[in-house]
């Protein structure tokens, strides 16, 4: 259908006509906004900039209350206090200098923290007030108060500030807070708002930070109008923030601090699991440090006596630190072997004091050999020929296996900073980590727990809290969060066969209640309170054929960095097990004379709730003892909260 | 129907067509585009991320494409102009079920290489269609009841799905764009009467239906025309967008403050800066000079836009080019006027120049087709 030429030019009329008209409209239109920008952009102007300079609205954040930290008992251990400070605007101040000098006179302020906050005013726009001053006491307020009007954009500000009642005792479990920093703000993906407030305190380590979200709370908002200069005219209107919520723990703070006072002077982990629900009742790394520091601003001095003391204060050895578990580690190869049927419990090996393996020679630590052992013997006078024996039938592979089903080589999760993972090393990891291939020396080494094999005195109490019940215990940190019980961990049975772990567990006894047991002098003296137990000496170092030939160094002689690890797991009592213990002792020497005291000490201080009779002491060792825990007693807690003058 | 009618032998082929092509138009849409990517840079705070960056990807795409739809003669774009309309209508219908919501409206859809807004395609398939349409009916049945029907249900139907998304704006310029077609193509003066009267008694209507259990609009909107009416009602609240936008672009003066210097937008008392209140902080920082020479450089390319459609025989080039104009011209009469206080925040983008990327390329695609129509024109 062609349409033809008069059709064409009747339509290009008709549009062209009504064209004009849409056109016209639309050139009016425009004629239209032109005028009204006109209007607005010049004569009404001055109107505008008026407005714009003088009347902004700005929305404060008021920060909310921070959650609290409780122990299992409802011991405050985290709390906040008031904190008064001063703060500074430059623009309101004129001289600052002069102003900084007048305030100088009536409040204590460092020339560091005169600098800081003169750095700090350059750098931001002159009408946002700088902190000069922060945690003063109501006296310093009260004198800055009354001299107002000689100091120029002073202002005093009261706000809450975190403090750590149990001090230094807690430190490596709760944590601490301290100001975002850009490099935490670059961590997360979508920073609440409340972050961007300047000096805003956030959770650094441990429960702190882990929990950050749930302690933090939701921030409130204050609608302010603001002049030019950013001074506040009036508020518009105002909307709390809703406080973080509150968390309990499983630890027991009273317990924790026994144990951390114990643990005094030495460099050393401790775990204490509660065997119902897996809680964790004491997780212990000594020495600490005291948190306040760190939330107040550590100076440079403190950081570096932190830093550099040998025995690592900032590490959390309990559950950061692995070490070689060292003979602690043979029930983890006796299991594998009774589980993969290659050794008969009664069966008895013979330890000569070494055993030969492909032309290398592996050394008991009894230099004459314990003769015919059976298991039960291998365990209770620790003799390693027997495990060189039985490792080499199981395999690593095996052994591993057992390992991580006992909670080794694996890495829990708790809501503490860098829980370790440890090692349960096989064969493919060798391969794939160090490329090289799995030698039968290897696995020697590894079946006493030396060599590659590493756990942390938290997966040390884990593996014995298993071993004591036949279960999966699970470690749990956060009793309560808001009020509401978190769940317990699943505790299924371990699916290993009752009689072996019986066997396992009557030698553990006999470790600490037969008389030829390593850890006999470390028993509890109580027959229902009875503990079972294993003691563990890891090297550090490789002994020599010559040292041997001349007789081993003793760990006394040894400088402390090259001394033996000193190691005990136990669970008590053996016959209705309640709580499961590990305790590592940095380059402590002997594990039943260095670790298995400590252990026993924590078991008894955990069993009877306090500080337990002597009668449950050997009696050979009951005079020591009063004397330790008189000093115990008469301890100050470092950092601690001392009275009741901070509510 | 087909390409016979066209004077095939006088249309420039292959490269050729480069030469025909409408370069004023290019001229003018890069130098309104530059005008966005300076207030992109500025409202970033002098970076370009991050948005100038994404929005010169997606102008470099556009124009590309512009080029690749003006290069292909304009018939074939009538004959698909068909099938445009209904897969738009089906993306639509496609949103509504699968759709983003985004700030309270389902209004995107995810292609996987970008989101979509099928609302902005429909602005461009409604007016090619009913281009179309009046390029095949005979002239003398144009107003006939009929005849007049079925273009009113070819945009009602687009319509009532965006408005459902809901997306006010869109719908309204979707009305007007598809309305316009049918006043160049000649429908008679009364129907046009008679919907202006209808829409009055809608706009009562919308207004009694508020509170009852039959409202028409969201409360948000409600909200929204309230204020509009009367922002000082709630300064804090819903009217706090329009007065911001008012301080911004009053306070630039004659002269305006300076590139980034705009107070209001530094220190982000305005909403929405990179998008649909783009305009307030161009106002704001280049003043009175600066926004009349980008309401000129407009109104300069509808100008130019005008004059090639009345110089196209072909009825259905002539009719597209002016819808698209159209179009364009509502997105920036309606910005402006929104930012402006003189209409209610309805969420246009300032075309050219406020961050997006549908919007931009669905004008680009637009100003193919106007290209296409001029170069393929009888001459």
């Amino acid at each position: 259908m062609k349409r033809p030429p008069k059709d064409t030019a009747q339509s290009q009329r008709g549009i062209g006509r009504r064209t004009l008209v849409v056109g016209g409209l639309q050139l009016a239109t425009a004629g239209l906004l032109a005028l009204k920008l006109r209007s607005m952009q010049i004569e009404q102007a001055e109107t505008f900039r008026l407005l714009a300079d003088e009347n902004r609205i700005n929305i404060k954040l008021l920060p909310p209350a921070r959650g609290l930290i409780y122990d299992r008992h409802g011991v405050l251990l985290a709390g906040n206090e008031q904190n008064y400070r001063i703060t500074m605007t430059r623009e309101d101040a004129g001289d600052v200098e002069e102003v900084l000098d007048r305030l100088s006179q009536l409040i204590p302020l460092s020339d560091t923290a005169r600098a800081e906050a003169l750095k700090e005013m350059s750098n931001r726009s002159a009408f946002v007030p700088v902190t000069i001053a922060d945690r003063l006491t109501w006296d310093d307020i009260t004198r800055v108060t009354v001299n107002a009007p000689a100091l120029p954009g002073v202002t005093t500000e009261v706000g809450l500030s975190r403090y750590y009642s149990q001090g230094a005792d807690l430190a490596h479990v709760i944590g601490y807070v301290g100001p975002v920093s850009d490099y935490d703000l670059s961590r997360i993906e979508n920073p609440d708002p409340l972050l961007q407030i300047p000096k805003f305190q956030i959770g650094k380590t441990g429960v702190e930070a882990k929990m950050e979200e749930v302690l933090r709370g939701s921030a409130g908002t204050r609608q302010i109008e603001v002049n030019a200069i950013g001074r506040v005219m009036r508020e518009l209107s105002r909307e709390e923030g809703q406080p973080g919520a509150d968390l309990q723990l499983t630890i027991d703070s009273a317990l924790q601090t026994y144990v951390e006072a114990r643990l005094e002077g030495e460099s050393a982990g401790a775990v204490v699991i509660d065997l119902e629900n897996g809680d964790l009742r004491a997780v212990v790394s000594s020495p600490s440090f005291d948190p306040n520091l760190f939330v107040r601003g550590i100076s440079v001095a403190e950081w570096n006596a932190l830093n550099e003391n040998p025995f690592r204060p900032l590490a959390a050895k309990a559950v950061q630190g692995t070490y070689p578990p060292g003979s602690t580690f043979k029930m983890i190869t006796a299991l594998a072997a009774l589980e993969d049927g290659v050794l008969d419990p009664e069966e008895t090996i013979l330890c000569r004091g070494y055993t030969e393996v492909s032309g290398n020679r592996f050394h008991c630590w009894k230099s004459g050999g314990h003769g015919n052992v059976n298991l039960h013997d291998s365990l209770k006078q620790s003799c390693d020929c027997y495990y060189y024996e039985v490792s080499q039938r199981v395999g690593i592979d095996k052994i591993s296996a057992m390992a991580r089903r006992f909670g080794l080589g694996v890495r829990h999760d708790l809501p503490l900073s860098a829980v370790a993972e440890g090692l349960a090393p096989d064969k493919e990891w060798k391969a794939t980590v160090r490329g090289e291939d799995w030698r039968i020396g290897d696995t020697v080494n590894a079946s006493i727990g030396q060599g590659y094999v590493l756990a942390s005195p938290l997966q040390l109490a884990i593996m014995s809290a298993r071993i004591a019940t036949g279960r999966t215990i699970t470690p749990r940190l956060i009793h309560t969060i808001d009020g509401v019980e978190t769940p317990k961990q699943s505790d299924d049975t371990i699916g290993l066969n009752e009689n072996y772990l019986r066997r396992i567990r009557a030698a553990m006894d006999a470790v600490s209640n037969n008389n030829r047991g390593t850890a006999y002098g470390s028993r509890i003296n109580v027959s229902d309170k009875r503990m079972g137990g294993k003691t563990g000496t890891s090297q550090v170092r490789r002994i020599t054929a010559e040292e041997r030939a001349r007789g081993v160094t003793s760990n006394a002689d040894l400088p402390w960095e090259r001394r033996d690890h000193a190691l005990f797991v136990g669970f008590a009592p053996v016959d209705d097990p309640k709580y499961a213990v590990a305790v590592v002792v940095e380059h402590g020497g002997g594990g039943s004379a260095a670790a298995a005291p400590i252990a026993r000490d924590v078991m008894l201080q955990a069993l009877y709730e306090g500080q337990p009779p002597l009668e449950a002491y050997p009696s050979n060792v009951r005079g020591r003892i009063s004397e330790q825990q008189r000093a115990i007693q008469n301890r100050v807690q470092p950092g601690a909260i001392q009275g009741n003058d901070r509510a | 129907m087909s390409y016979l009618e066209y004077n095939v032998k006088s249309v420039p082929t292959g490269f050729r067509k480069l030469l025909f092509l409408n370069w004023p138009i290019i001229l003018l849409l890069c130098a309104i585009s530059s005008a966005g990517f300076i207030m992109l840079y500025s409202v970033a705070g002098g970076s370009i991320n991050p948005w100038l960056e994404p929005q010169l990807k997606r102008f470099a795409l556009g124009m590309a494409v512009m080029l690749g739809i003006a290069m292909i003669p304009i018939w074939f774009w009538r004959n698909v102009s068909a099938v445009g309309y209904i897969v738009s209508v089906l993306l639509l219908i496609a949103v509504e079920l699968f759709g983003e919501v985004r700030m309270g409206a389902q209004r995107w859809i995810n292609l996987g290489f970008m989101v979509l807004q099928p609302s902005e395609l429909a602005k461009i398939t409604v007016v090619m269609f009913l281009a179309s349409y009046y390029d095949w009916l005979p002239l003398n049945r144009k107003s006939h009841p009929l005849w007049v029907f079925i273009p009113v249900m070819i945009i009602m139907i687009p319509t009532a799905l965006v408005l459902k998304q809901p997306d006010l704006g869109t719908a309204l310029l979707v009305m007007i764009g598809g309305g316009t077609i049918m006043f160049l193509a000649g429908v008679h003066w009364a129907y046009f009467a008679g919907v202006i009267a209808s829409g009055v008694g809608v706009v009562w209507a919308v207004m009694v239906s508020k509170g009852q259990s039959w409202q028409l609009l969201k409360d948000y909107q409600y909200r929204r025309i309230e204020t509009f009416l009367d922002p000082s009602s709630d300064p804090l609240g819903a009217g706090y967008h329009i007065t911001q936008a008012k301080i911004a672009l009053g306070s630039g003066g004659w002269t305006g403050r300076g590139f980034m210097q705009g107070t209001q937008s530094r220190l982000n008392f305005l909403p929405e800066k990179h998008t649909d209140f783009i305009f307030t902080t161009l106002a704001e920082e280049f003043g009175f000079i600066g926004a009349t020479t980008l309401l000129t450089l407009y109104v300069a390319l509808i100008l130019i836009c005008i004059f090639s459609a009345l110089q196209n025989r072909d009825r259905f080039g002539s009719l597209l080019t002016l819808g698209i104009t159209m179009t364009f011209f509502l997105y920036f009469a309606v910005n402006m006027s929104m930012v402006m206080g003189m209409a209610p925040v309805v969420g246009v983008p300032l075309p050219m120049v406020s961050y997006g990327g549908s919007a931009m390329l669905v004008l680009l695609v637009g100003f193919g087709l106007i290209q296409s129509a001029h170069v393929h024109k009888a001459r």
